[in-house]
């Protein structure tokens, strides 16, 4: 071989053995970090796909200054509002819990009308802006216990169902009322996923509707109800469950028969019509016995009636609440 | 000396295997995690251990099938990953969820059967998770130990149940993962012919 006066002199090469392992040190790094890269982001893909957190839920508040005692008191604080308004079940914009702010923007909520409708003495459609005209929007603050065992307090505004449905003069047949959400997959997205059977429908008895507690939101803390709140109009039971309370409504009729009701379908043996937040009757698959106040650690006991009962356990007077849950 | 095959294998799952409880952590500490953080910490726990259980069920199917070996270098680590996320995800529920509440946490698993089957899957992963050493295959014979670690099908079923009854309404992802589980699962009672290791 020949060698130019240039060249290392050959004390300086470095032996193959040498240069073989720092390549193989090299290499194994690499080789490393790239397997990490792989599978840790293949991990973090399918984690990040999981399925919502404990899907369904439309929200639900409680509690209101008017009624007497039910106010939250002063050891129930608000719950924050940037968690009410990015904690949200609508399944219509989405099933995971953040899915409705991020994808609200598809929802109008102006121009709105709502179709009155069934046992009433005048069939009509009426106009949103001049609905909230007619009532005197009230603020209650109220719990809002989901059936999936987490709650919140909320700050509504709103006016009492029972003063819109007098106003309508329902017949003598109107034994219940049947509340249903927009049906526009434009709009509402999650409505060309068959998850449930669309549009939302809703329900109460006569006497749940009429109830002084029994809300239509128009807003809460005090702005407007964005889109994954249930804009512009949507129902507030503080004593039931998140998901009797329809969202962005635009139908409302008064009827002889118990309203066949969205959940009550999708699955008889888990969500009943009455849904009235009951601690000693669990969900058969999990337990409603405690829940999770919105922004706090630990659990809460869940009240009967959610802290209503004062106020509505006489309407279910000699009921079997296990057999009507 | 000789290189060991692939030296980088190992070291790579692991950190890549860590990378979720990582993800999960800084999130919790910048309130990245929505509202109800625990709920959702729970959640990313438990899938992540069952999507690595998956992983350590496919190894020796990846043999049978196609003759890699190199599954099966990573199998334990897979294992262990698995078993530690799941510990975690039980923790979790236990120290944040129920708050140590015992009562309400027996009710839970003894009446609640989507917990039940969640609580047995962990239970039948501790012994294999101390069995995994390769003092602990001689001490206890291999055929024993072999034996001993089928109980990871069980483990693996469960665990997909424990999903879906946890799910609301849309089963599309627990019934994803219950299908790839009985497809490793069936893989294992075809007579495969033997394949040549590569």
């Amino acid at each position: 071989m020949r060698r130019s006066p240039s060249d290392p002199p050959s004390s300086e090469i470095t032996p193959e053995s040498v240069y073989r392992s720092r390549r193989d040190f090299l290499g194994d790094g690499m080789r490393t970090a790239g397997t990490a890269l792989a599978f840790g982001g293949g991990l973090l893909f399918l984690v990040g796909r999981g399925p919502p957190t404990d899907p369904l839920a439309p929200t639900h508040p409680t509690d209101s200054p008017p009624v007497g005692p039910t106010r939250a008191p002063d050891e129930e604080p608000l719950t924050s509002y940037d968690a009410v308004t990015t904690y949200n079940n609508y399944y219509e914009l989405g099933l995971d819990k953040g899915d409705p702010a991020r994808r609200a923007g598809t929802l109008k909520p102006r121009p709105w009308s709502i179709k009155v409708e069934g046992e009433v003495k005048q069939p009509q459609t009426i106009d949103f802006e001049q609905l909230i005209k007619w009532f005197p929007i009230e603020e209650r603050v109220y719990r809002m216990r989901c059936v999936e065992a987490w709650s919140m307090v909320i700050p509504w505004q709103g006016f009492q169902l029972g003063k819109l449905i007098e106003w309508l003069e329902p017949t003598a047949k109107a034994k219940y009322v049947e509340m249903v959400t927009l049906l526009d997959p434009v709009q509402l997205p999650g409505q060309r996923s068959p998850v449930l059977d669309w549009p939302y429908v809703e329900g109460l008895r006569m006497d749940e509707a009429m109830h002084p507690l029994t809300l239509m939101a128009t807003g809460l803390y005090g702005k407007e109800l964005s889109g994954q709140n249930g804009a512009p109009l949507r129902l507030v039971v503080p004593w039931k469950y998140g998901f009797k309370n329809v969202k962005s409504i635009v139908s409302i009729r008064l009827t002889e028969g118990q309203p066949k009701t969205t959940w009550a379908l999708a699955a008889p043996n888990e969500y009943g019509f009455y849904a009235n937040v009951n601690p000693a009757v669990n969900h058969p698959r999990w337990s409603q016995a405690t829940e999770r106040r919105i922004g706090e650690l630990g659990r809460r006991p869940t009240l009967p009636f959610n802290g209503y009962e004062a106020e509505v356990a006489g309407l279910y007077a000699g009921m079997d609440l296990r057999k009507n849950f | 000396m000789r290189r060991p095959h692939y030296p980088w294998l190992r070291p790579g799952i692991w950190i890549g295997g860590l990378a979720p409880l990582v993800a999960i952590t800084l999130r919790s500490l910048s309130g990245g995690l929505s509202a109800n953080p625990i709920a959702e910490i729970m959640n990313e726990l438990g899938l992540t251990a069952l999507i690595l259980l998956v992983c350590a069920l496919a190894c020796s199917p990846a043999w049978y099938l196609w003759g890699w070996t190199w599954p099966a270098r990573i199998r334990r680590d897979l294992g262990l990953l698995a078993f530690a996320y799941a510990m975690l995800h039980f923790l979790v529920y236990l120290l944040l969820d129920q708050v140590l509440d015992m009562a309400a946490v027996l009710e839970d698993v003894a009446k609640r059967p989507f917990i039940t089957f969640g609580f047995l899957a962990l239970l039948l992963l501790v012994p294999l998770a101390i069995t995994s050493t390769n003092k602990m295959v001689r001490r206890l014979g291999f055929k024993n130990w072999q034996r001993l670690h089928r109980l990871v099908y069980l483990a693996g079923l469960l665990a997909v149940v424990h999903f879906l009854w946890r799910v609301k309404i849309d089963w599309t992802q627990p019934l994803t993962y219950g299908l790839i589980v009985a497809a490793l699962l069936g893989a294992r009672l075809v007579p495969w012919e033997p394949r040549r290791a590569r």
